[in-house]
């Protein structure tokens, strides 16, 4: 039998992601990719995949596969229970599931979103080079559904060990000098004095926050100017947010400040209502 | 010149006039080497800098040398149908005729000075200055593939279908946005357009 896994329950959003598809940021393209990078490269790595093969991230409420052929994937990310035809299976091994198999990966037991690798990787035809899911341009993939077939490449074999990071969000980013600090009163020293919680409309755009809002120290428009992963944007209301891998390449907004690339993934695990600091690091 | 910080490996620069823009994407695209270039309106963004230092010290010294003709970017017809649901506003904003505003916009030489808002959507300037138009008060909920409108100083055509709130005057068939080709984006920073009406 070929070498796929058919979906059975998508879970509320699941998507294809891999490292991306940077290079394209001139034609307006995001650069998507998976949101929680270390967890993603740990579920490859588990499998022995290729560093930049393409796997599941799940939203939240898991998902549910079945293997149509023997196959072996790994669960990393948000914790969450793995069953393998209802029976308890490792979260952060490598798992043989033989033909037929029904892998269920339950919802996050905490953090948002869990990463399902399979050896060989998950063989969609790429875009623009990347089998990403970009949820602001709808390039890439659409989102899993249920009944849907999905191929896997030639596996490689594992790698004899590797450590799983059971890796806990302590909400505290730090954060760099952006270019337009002092569009903001009192800069980015406003956002570490304050505490904020995740808005409940974050996605892969973008980690929104709530909390007191910044004044804007000039008014006038900023004309449109190219956007970093990470930056931290300020639109009219006040409220921050953090630009993730599906953000635009372009924005109106004053920057104040950019989240260092290694806090990032706690970005894509942070639950809304969950409090979110902010460090200041030099840049 | 202004070199303002972007976090770890990026540096964005603003520059006094927008004219130099696409002069310094085409020397950086030629002399650094960086992940992603992003021109914008008044900046351009190096992103994923392999050398911050080195790319410091070359914006430092770089002086924008313009105009010889191999500096300007390639030219692109885009046959169009003037029959935009905005046209006659914009005509009435400019105090001009239809037909006038038609011969103003189709006469001028456009380039593409930044791509953003959505895959392939460019902004192009060509337009004088006192011909900006505002923007929609309320966007439209969808605009076809093809729609080419006005905002701010700005020509831009939508590459797919989606909301938008520019200001309409016509449409054109060209493909704008194709992932599956080569060059998946018909206009690119730095190209010179040509908006040619079509009648009939």
């Amino acid at each position: 039998m070929s070498r796929a896994l058919t979906v059975l329950d998508a879970g509320p959003l699941t998507t294809v992601q891999d490292g991306g598809r940077r290079g394209y940021a001139h034609l307006g393209v995001p650069r998507s990719g998976w949101l929680d990078a270390p967890a993603a490269r740990l579920a490859n790595r588990l499998v022995g995949n290729v560093a930049g093969a393409a796997l599941a991230e799940t939203t939240v409420g898991g998902v549910t596969f079945r293997a149509e052929a023997a196959l072996t994937v790994a669960v990393t990310g948000a914790e969450a229970d793995v069953l393998v035809d209802g029976r308890g299976a490792a979260w952060g091994e490598p798992i043989s599931l033989p033909a037929g198999a029904v892998l269920r990966v339950g919802p996050a037991r905490r953090g948002v979103r869990s990463y399902v690798a399979v050896a060989g990787g998950l063989d969609v035809p790429p875009v623009l080079g990347s089998r990403s899911t970009d949820r602001l341009s709808g390039l890439g993939p659409p989102p899993l559904a249920d009944g849907q077939v999905l191929p896997v490449g030639p596996g490689r074999r594992p790698h004899p060990l590797d450590v799983p990071r059971v890796a806990v969000t302590d909400g505290v980013l730090r954060v760099a000098e952006g270019p337009r600090e002092d569009w903001v009163r009192g800069g980015a020293r406003r956002l570490v004095e304050n505490a904020w919680t995740v808005a409940p409309d974050s996605d892969r755009v973008a980690l929104r926050l709530a909390g007191p809002p910044l004044d804007r120290a000039r008014s006038g428009e900023l004309p449109s100017e190219g956007l970093v992963l990470g930056a931290v944007q300020v639109p009219p209301d006040g409220q921050p947010l953090v630009f993730l891998a599906d953000h635009p390449t372009t924005g109106g907004y004053p920057v104040i400040g950019v989240v260092a690339l290694d806090d990032l993934w706690q970005c894509a695990q942070l639950r809304p209502g969950e409090s979110v600091g902010f460090r200041h690091v030099a840049g | 010149m202004q070199v303002l910080p972007a976090g770890p490996d990026a540096l964005l620069v603003e520059l006094p006039l927008p004219a130099e823009v696409p002069l310094l994407y085409a020397d950086v695209c030629r002399d650094l080497t960086c992940a992603d270039l992003v021109p914008g309106a008044r900046t351009l963004l190096l992103d994923g800098v392999a050398d911050l230092d080195a790319a410091r010290d070359y914006l430092a010294a770089w002086v924008p040398a313009g105009g010889s003709a191999d500096r300007v970017g390639p030219v692109v017809e885009l046959p169009t149908t003037y029959d935009g649901a905005d046209l006659d506003d914009v005509a009435r904003r400019w105090g001009m005729t239809r037909a006038e505003a038609v011969a103003t916009h189709s006469g001028a030489e456009h380039t593409v000075a930044f791509v953003g808002f959505a895959p392939g959507f460019a902004y192009c300037t060509g337009l004088p200055p006192e011909l900006s138009v505002a923007r929609l008060d309320r966007p439209r909920a969808r605009v076809p593939a093809g729609a080419v409108g006005l905002a701010g100083e700005y020509t831009g055509v939508y590459p797919t279908a989606s909301p938008g709130g520019w200001r309409l005057v016509g449409r054109t068939e060209a493909r704008l946005w194709d992932a599956d080709r080569d060059e998946p984006a018909l206009l690119t920073p730095g190209t010179r357009v040509r908006f040619v009406e079509v009648t009939g």
